[in-house]
């Protein structure tokens, strides 16, 4: 966790710890506390509207934030990052891993009255999350079907096996349920529910005015007790981060979430008692820089100078000097907040040696030519985010300084993916890889072969290797969770030693929050989460 | 009527060039790469294949580029503007929506620019090379170099951060459900600073504009004979200059009307208007053809529909217009 210094409220920072405190270790709450107050609107800046608000059938944090309050998930994750049941009570995988058995909650009903039952966890399964859902349809690719014996039972049944902490560390977000009396008649894609989601969720879908806003209101039904405090919630959509920022001091916004603003913004935010700037509540959404290389260019191909390039540059350098205290120096593709598979930083690693990277590159056969240039490549920087534009102009420099001529080629995002993704035209391509909880849901696709073409964020720079193809195999599959952190360690090492993909730096979502809300940023997706708990003090 | 049938000569005459944009605009967009299932790859962060190919067929953009467009052009004859892939909903209803918001702001800035440019431009004529004329002239340079997005910045940190006069965004108040009355007033206080902005970019142009056109008809022979007959200055200005020094600035309003469609993209981003600006802006970043191509319709529409109103201006101004045609 980097975020200390830009936690400015320390009696928030005290309550909060304190309550989890009183939680665990005092069940009477001896701590002096404030009393939650109802009611109150929390206006949330909503910076790129999706096609989708209903998150069974489009796995992003564009979707989350909207629908991840009006729809809930089987699972979701505690204050300590663990799964905790929300739809479903309890769950138990069979030994051989191919059947998994959730026992759902009772006496839940949807926002129109409907109850809540078996068979709609086992439509959304098998029509949504296996067909649709991105992300689902690789997790789902084995399930065969879900038995629902009673309405409160669903049982899940694999092909192959099926590790049970894999599923239970993808469902937070990958495992959002749907209604089935709303979505069995007509075209999924096509439903209006679309966009006025129905859920079981502590708030209701109200309107949604494109361009506009997004309104939420209390659902009175809601199956905890004493929850929501808030009213309503209301999303606006701001597509100008500075203007975002003005809207949060003009008292407009409450909260600014995944790092919505310019970094600069965030960071004087940061000095302002009103507010709080924080990575924290957002450590299930880590994500790393990453430097790809197209191994079909014959110098890529030879891993010295794949292992030259990462020598060339001055990573802790430019973390210091442009993303500040909102990134970290990386280890590799399992950022060090995935407790369960981060496998420490003892693998093959490249710190900034210009002598060694010369060297590697003479040795390569790469001379310096005719004014010092050895040979020249083409960057493709993605364009969501300030620090990957930062951090491909520092790349350009830093290999000009080794001979290593480089050319940026901007895109929009639509013609990045599909330039690198799909057209291979690229020699380096810069951009994020999120990390989704574990590794085989978001991140050893961007390392196994046989990536359709054309698939974003996979493996598209030719990158064959058939060692790591079966430590990845192996770990999908591997019902012992020991055995399957080894085996990532193992892929780790592999990985950064081969290097297709460098991923140096690590970043997490940036909050900028109101420090009037109270019980925020309390789980690691918290931005993501039901917000059942979160009030807004007077 | 001549100028009627002038006008609708010249209405007649635009329909070819509109299909022309149209399909120009069309195949412009096809050379950017991805498509508008890459841009949606990208909102979402992360898919695979299958989803893919599976949206592409659901998008109709399985077909090749030529039997996209005669598809296209085939149903804009029948006048179907299309499926929105963005909106999910019909182009028509989606254009229909973000009409109101740019109309009021354009209007609104336009009248706004026109009065006061007008207003200064005049009383610059009037003490030319004396400190007002200096003074105004200066000003407007001023605004006419400033970029319109850091004005915007500007006006929000001044009006709505620290005097709280103004909100700092928006079309209207989500909050409070106001009706009538009330929401016409509130609307209006959410226009204020976006017509500013956008207002005093063109307040320059149409100072200067009028400015040098009085100074023109200042000098016409008719001007001289007024005077000689002795009647008074004001009188002068108002009835016999400003009236003919008026053309030029009614020529720039029916070509400006057009530009403020786009140059409100950016005033939309900044005070987050749900303007035609911004979707058009939209459009081309997820390469929704349909959406894009339908605004190219309609706003090529609302030009020629600015300019017929031009026409019949110019002859209300200057009879001669009329009689000449």
């Amino acid at each position: 966790m980097n975020s200390s210094r830009f936690e400015i409220n320390r009696r928030t920072a005290l309550l909060t710890s304190a309550a989890i405190a009183a939680n665990v270790v005092n069940p009477f709450r001896a701590f002096a506390q404030e009393t939650p107050r109802k009611g109150g609107v929390f206006n949330v800046h909503y910076g790129a509207e999706q096609r989708q608000l209903n998150p069974s059938l489009q796995a992003s944090t564009g979707v989350y934030i909207i629908g991840g309050k009006i729809q809930e998930n089987l699972v979701d994750l505690d204050a300590n990052g663990q799964p905790v049941g929300v739809l479903a009570e309890s769950w138990e995988a069979a030994p051989d891993g191919k059947t998994i058995t959730f026992k759902l909650r009772k006496g839940i009903s949807w926002h129109d009255g409907k109850p809540f039952t078996s068979a709609d966890v086992a439509f959304t399964a098998m029509n949504m999350w296996k067909k649709i859902l991105n992300y689902g349809s690789t997790l789902q690719l084995f399930l065969t079907a879900v038995d629902t014996p009673d309405p409160q039972t669903a049982i899940f049944r694999y092909e192959r096996p099926m590790p049970l902490n894999l599923l239970l560390r993808a469902l937070p977000d990958l495992g959002y349920v749907s209604a089935k009396h709303i979505y069995e008649t007509g075209d999924i894609r096509q439903n209006p529910a679309n966009l006025a989601p129905v859920g079981t969720g502590p708030f209701k879908f109200v309107k949604y005015e494109r361009g506009q806003y997004v309104i939420a209101e209390r659902n009175a039904d809601y199956w905890r007790a004493n929850a929501p405090y808030l009213d309503r919630i209301v999303w606006k959509v701001i597509t100008d981060r500075s203007a975002a920022a003005a809207q949060l001091e003009a008292g407009e916004l409450h909260y600014s979430p995944f790092s919505g603003l310019t970094i600069s913004d965030m960071a004087r935010l940061g000095k302002d008692k009103r507010f709080i700037v924080s990575t924290k509540g957002n450590e299930g959404n880590a994500r790393t820089n990453t430097l790809e290389f197209n191994v079909r260019r014959k110098e890529l191909s030879d891993v010295k100078v794949r292992r030259a390039i990462a020598h060339a540059i001055n990573v802790p350098f430019f973390i210091e000097n442009f993303l500040g205290d909102f990134a970290k120096l990386g280890t590799g593709p399992i950022p060090s907040t995935s407790t369960d598979f981060y496998p420490g930083a003892n693998t093959p690693q490249y710190p900034y040696d210009k002598a060694k990277a010369a060297a590697l590159l003479d040795e390569a056969g790469y001379k310096p030519g005719a004014g010092g240039t050895r040979f020249a490549l083409k960057l493709l920087p993605a364009p969501w985010g300030e620090d990957i534009s930062l951090w491909s102009t520092f790349i350009q420099q830093s290999l000009g300084e080794v001979g290593i001529a480089i050319e940026i080629v901007r895109n929009d995002g639509g013609g990045f993916l599909k330039q690198v993704y799909d057209e291979h035209a690229f020699d380096l391509a810069t951009g994020w890889h999120q990390y989704r909880n574990d590794p085989a849901v978001s991140t050893t696709v961007w390392y196994r072969s046989g990536q359709p073409k054309g698939a974003p964020w996979t493996n598209q720079w030719g990158w064959d290797d058939a060692k790591i193809d079966k430590i990845i195999d192996d770990a999908a599959t591997e019902v012992d969770p020991a055995k399957r952190k080894a085996l990532y360690a193992d892929f780790v090492r592999e990985a950064n030693s081969e290097l297709p993909v460098w991923m140096p730096i690590e970043q997490i979502f940036v909050t900028v929050i109101t420090a009037k809300a109270r019980n925020h940023s309390n789980t690691p997706r918290w931005g993501s989460s039901s917000w059942h708990d979160l009030w807004l003090s007077a | 009527m001549r100028i009627l049938s002038l006008a609708g000569r010249r209405l007649a005459a635009s329909i070819p060039t509109l299909f022309l944009i149209l399909i120009g605009v069309f195949l412009l967009l096809q050379l950017a790469p991805g498509d508008t299932v890459d841009a949606m790859m990208a909102q979402m962060g992360g898919g695979d294949a299958a989803t893919a190919r599976e949206l592409r067929r659901f998008y109709g953009l399985d077909v090749s580029v030529p039997v996209q467009l005669a598809n296209y052009l085939w149903r804009l004859v029948r006048l179907d503007l299309g499926f929105s892939a963005i909106y999910g909903k019909p182009v028509a209803a989606v254009i229909l929506e973000r009409l109101p918001p740019t109309l009021l702001l354009m209007t609104s800035a336009l009248s706004f620019a026109f009065f006061f440019g007008l207003l200064f431009g005049v009383i610059a004529a009037r003490s030319v090379n004396r400190w007002p004329d200096t003074l105004i002239s200066t000003v407007g340079l001023i605004f006419y170099a400033t970029p319109s997005f850091w004005f915007g910045l500007m006006a929000i940190v001044v009006f709505s951060i620290y005097l709280q006069w103004l909100p700092a965004g928006g079309f209207e108040d989500i909050g409070a459900v106001s009706t009538g009355v009330w929401r016409v007033l509130d609307i209006a206080s959410h226009l204020v600073l976006p017509s500013l902005t956008l207002g005093l970019i063109f307040l320059a142009i149409y100072l200067r504009i009028m400015r040098a056109s009085m100074l023109e008809v200042l000098n016409l022979d008719f001007v001289r004979t007024a005077r000689a007959k002795g009647l008074d200055e004001t009188r002068i200005v108002t009835r016999h200059v400003l009236r003919n020094a008026l053309l030029p600035m009614v020529t720039l309003i029916g070509l400006q009307a057009g530009t403020m469609l786009g140059g409100s993209v950016v005033v939309e981003t900044v005070f987050s208007l749900p303007g035609l600006g911004r979707l058009a802006y939209e459009s081309v970043v997820q390469r929704d053809l349909n959406t894009l191509l339908g605004i190219v319709f309609v706003s090529a529409l609302l030009v020629i529909l600015v300019n017929f109103v031009t026409d019949l201006l110019y002859a209300r101004l200057d009879p001669r217009i009329t009689a000449e045609s």
